[in-house]
């Protein structure tokens, strides 16, 4: 384990999170709010003295393998956390650590889910920061360092690995100096385009800012208490498009700007996700007939919401609590689907959903006649048995986890809809639940240990499950 | 430059390696086994596509569209140069370098050159087979590498125990030697530097110098090691590499007896080579070793495709006889292990066949400015020594060498004028039209003006 490589990338994180803190500030210094640019600088300074403290010898070693890759990944995002939320528990935004380390994960690993029952009480700041995170954490910090940073030569790739959500992450070009580079050249110009957008559609600036940050993360930080539902029609629309557009694989964004367009008709990731959208939306609103007033209501609240679930964002307009069970289960069905790998988005990804279905698909089929030779394709290619293994043992881990994680908040008592689905919520990066942490509720009545557990889930969720248990597993110490 | 590899064997990797190095280069490797591109995508900073590179699908997937150049290092020649020609029909922009080793191939190859528009064909065998001869016609060399189109030559030796240059000053040599010679590099033990004037030359030292041809006989008479070259030549082994290396020396008047196991193989040779003499046996065997004469052959070479067996057969025919024993490597890996052997020269075909690749796609990148001309790797691999031809404009042109600010651990070795080598020394000035060697313990430089602070 090449812990000097590993301690001087946290500083390098540490450093990009002061950086960051400087949108934030600017905000406070333009709202002038005195306390949190003092508080916001005090934050700085310190991710600054840990940062130039861990980063500051150079290791001769830059030799980073897959089980470094994973170590540092985890303990980047933990760490990260922790510094994120010093500026709410130290402003006294969110008097308790617990509960302001669960809104800072809840904001990096883009779920939204939020201990806050006043959201508007917050300073602009503070809501700036907030929905920051969730942009941060939407295309990843260690993917960020990458572009910039010339850090190490050859074992970059177990970085982006860990980092990116998908069954198989490879690279849009050789350089992985240059992927990284694309990859936020894209997220930063769909940001902006959708901050014009929403702008010139009659949007404060702040607001624009602030939920395009969250819309493009899939994250869901809104700043008002209602989430989405107060603006207007047009704003709601484009806040969907958006939802949807950040659940793509951003490489097929890459192949649509420069030339292979084949690959964006090849994609069966692709077909399957705007299907499922689609077939929700039908199914939702056949099911929720006499709920809305008019059409033109139902379709705008319930693509919303599909599109809001689906990519495991978490605004809401509307309160999906009071739709008939039908439309409930299919919602909470598309929290376990989620986005497409290599998007920002949380969930199993639909592209696992079709490796499993083809694998249950192929046990079928070997068992009826026994000497078939059958491999899984995708695209169009074979899908390495690596591939299917990974998926499997993903999803075994990720029901694992699950069911334990249900267990110890249920000794919260509150009822099983709540449970189930504030598990799901978080461990698939969406945000809102069922029932007491639907659309109008929020996390704030969970005990200590049922907010650390969640926190948890949500970097379970964001990372891929391994990251995180290769980090407490006594193996990956041993020489 | 955007470069596709096919084939990603240990020259495969060895290229990846030496390319990858420069920055610029955005490397994609293609091979058929999955597991191999993995393991070479998990190494390096490159893109790796696995599949079939005859498949135009896999090219195109691999962006032969955007290639600058393709290099096939793959199994077989008939699949280098199908891929090669597929590129071309791809992508006429698109340098092709291939591998191609069958000598019947390669008597045609000016034909298939020119037919399939390939940029560069390597032949490891034949390119082996001249390193080797080079290294025969002067055999207190453990090393030669040459420059300004065969006149000047980089040459590496061992400092013999007693020597005059046991304990010499290099600034003391050319008081007590008085040659024309120029020492670029030293290896001692596992380093490897450019020495400066008050180095002090130990026993046992693998010293590099600079020199023409008939300074390099000169200065070897002086310290007193044998300059003759070999009469006759023992070769074990009756592959490709023996045939060129039989051919090469029979040409230049050396007697060469080639042990070959197989009977079939012995008759092709005996019609290829009528000159030479065509033992049948085991080559492993010390009995017939000694049997063929191996003490009074003044040349050793193991040329079996074993690398073990050639090692142990280098050792034995070292305390058999005092000639001059050549070694054949495959295997790169264990290059520093073997070389504690003190086996004399080893040759090294993947690093030969990678040397001469990368020479050219460094090469290929200059247009403007000065040119690189030739490159070798010296000292083990741990220093490069170029050949730039220096064009009118030049940064470094029209100024003593005495104010030109160089980088640390670069020396400028040899200025080449009109055929003539020049020692540089602090007056001396480089011009348009010359070239210069230089030696760094860099990689990567690409044009003279890259040795300037």
């Amino acid at each position: 384990m090449n812990y000097k490589m590993i301690v001087y990338t946290l500083g390098w994180v540490l450093k990009i999170e002061a950086a960051s803190m400087v949108i934030p500030l600017v905000c406070s210094l333009c709202y002038k709010e005195t306390k949190d640019v003092f508080m916001f600088l005090l934050c700085m300074a310190l991710c600054v003295i840990f940062g130039s403290v861990f980063s500051a010898v150079k290791p001769k070693n830059k030799a980073m393998y897959a089980k470094e890759g994973f170590v540092t990944v985890a303990f980047s995002w933990i760490m990260m956390s922790l510094f994120g939320a010093l500026p709410f528990y130290l402003s006294g935004a969110i008097p308790n650590f617990i509960d302001a380390f669960f809104e800072t994960v809840s904001g990096f690993t883009t779920t939204g889910a939020s201990i806050l029952t006043d959201v508007e009480a917050l300073s602009k700041g503070m809501l700036m920061w907030r929905s920051l995170t969730h942009w941060i954490g939407g295309m990843g910090v260690l993917v960020f360092l990458m572009a910039i940073l010339p850090l190490s030569g050859n074992g970059n790739l177990f970085l982006l690995r860990a980092e990116s959500p998908g069954p198989s992450v490879s690279k849009l070009v050789p350089k992985i100096k240059s992927t990284a580079k694309i990859l936020y050249g894209i997220y930063i110009a769909f940001t902006a385009l959708q901050i014009m957008l929403m702008f010139f559609g009659g949007m404060s600036l702040f607001d624009s800012i602030t939920l395009s940050f969250g819309t493009a993360g899939t994250g869901g930080f809104g700043t008002r208490n209602s989430s989405i539902a107060e603006y207007s029609p047009y704003i709601q629309y484009v806040i969907t498009v958006f939802m949807i557009l950040f659940g793509v694989d951003f490489s097929l964004y890459h192949a649509l700007f420069f030339g292979e367009r084949k690959a964006l008709l090849k994609s069966e990731e692709l077909r399957a996700y705007f299907g499922i959208i689609l077939l929700s939306i039908a199914a939702i609103f056949i099911n929720s007939r006499g709920v809305f007033a008019t059409a033109e209501e139902a379709f705008r609240h319930i693509s919303f919401s599909v599109g809001s679930i689906m990519t495991t964002t978490g605004y809401a307009t509307t309160d999906f609590n009071l739709w008939p069970e039908f439309s409930k289960v299919i919602l909470v069905l598309l929290m376990f689907v989620g986005a497409c790998a290599g998007s920002t988005g949380g969930g199993i990804k639909v592209s696992r959903m079709i490796i499993l279905f083809k694998s249950i698909a192929k046990e079928i089929r070997t068992s009826a006649h026994p000497r078939t030779t059958l491999k899984i394709k995708m695209n169009g290619r074979t899908v390495e048995h690596e591939t299917v293994r990974g998926v499997n043992v993903f999803m075994a881990s990720y029901v694992v986890i699950f069911f334990v994680a249900m267990l110890l908040i249920s000794l919260d008592n509150f009822d099983f809809t709540t449970n189930f689905t504030a598990i799901a919520a978080t461990i698939n990066n969406i945000g809102p639940g069922l029932n007491m942490v639907g659309p109008t509720g929020n996390f704030s009545a969970f005990s200590g240990l049922s907010k650390v557990v969640m926190s948890f889930c949500m970097l379970i969720g964001r990372l891929e499950i391994f990251p995180m248990l290769l980090l407490f597993s006594p193996y990956t110490w041993k020489k | 430059m955007n470069i596709i590899i096919v084939g990603c064997g240990k020259v495969g990797y060895k290229l990846i390696e030496q390319l990858s190095y420069e920055e610029e280069h955005d490397i994609t490797i293609i091979d058929t086994k999955d597991e191999v591109v993995q393991g070479a995508v998990n190494d390096y900073d490159i893109m790796g596509v696995a599949g079939s590179a005859t498949d135009i699908d896999t090219l195109n997937e691999a962006g032969i569209d955007k290639a600058d150049v393709l290099i096939t290092v793959a199994g077989s020649d008939e699949l280098n140069l199908m891929i090669c020609l597929m590129a071309k029909k791809l992508n006429k922009n698109c340098q092709t370098i291939a591998r191609v080793r069958k000598p019947e191939y390669f008597k045609a190859i000016n034909l298939i050159k020119e037919e399939l528009g390939l940029a560069l064909v390597i032949n490891p065998e034949l390119t082996v087979a001249s390193e080797i001869a080079r290294v025969l016609r002067f055999p207190s060399a453990i090393k030669i590498d040459t420059f300004a189109k065969g006149r000047i030559e980089i040459l590496k030796f061992e400092v013999p125990k007693g020597n005059v240059l046991d304990g010499m000053k290099l600034s003391d040599m050319p008081s007590k030697i008085g040659t024309h010679v120029l020492v670029c590099g030293v290896e001692r033990g596992e380093e490897a530097f450019i020495p400066s004037g008050n180095f002090e030359i130990k026993a046992g030292d693998l010293i590099s110098i600079v020199a023409s041809i008939n300074d390099v006989s000169h200065f070897f008479k002086k310290i007193g090691n044998r300059t003759n070259r070999v009469k006759d030549a023992l070769i074990v082994g009756g592959g490709d590499t023996a045939y060129y290396l039989a051919n090469m020396l029979i040409q230049s008047g050396i007697n060469v007896k080639i042990i070959e196991q197989k009977q079939e193989r012995c008759e092709e040779l005996f019609h290829l080579l009528p000159k030479a003499t065509i033992t049948h046996g085991d080559g492993t065997d010390n009995k017939l070793l000694m049997e063929e004469g191996l003490a009074e052959f003044d040349s050793f070479i193991s040329l079996t495709n074993i690398d073990e067996e050639n090692v142990l057969l280098s050792l034995y025919a070292k305390s058999q006889t005092n000639g001059k024993i050549v070694t054949k490597i495959n295997r790169i890996e264990y290059g520093n292990v073997i070389g504690e052997l003190q086996l004399g020269t080893t040759i090294y075909p993947k690093n030969i066949t990678a040397e001469y690749i990368v020479r050219f796609v460094r090469a290929k990148k200059n247009s403007l400015g000065s040119n690189i001309e030739t490159m070798h790797f010296i000292l083990d691999g741990k220093a490069e020594a170029l050949e730039f031809r220096i064009k009118e404009g030049s940064p470094i042109s029209n100024k003593k060498l005495l104010d030109l600010e160089l980088k640390e651990n670069i020396l400028i070795a040899s200025i080449n004028r009109g055929g003539k080598p020049i020692i540089p020394r602090g007056q001396d000035m480089i011009l348009a039209g010359d070239t210069v060697i230089v030696v760094t313990l860099k990689e990567g430089f690409k044009d003279i003006s890259d040795i300037l602070r």
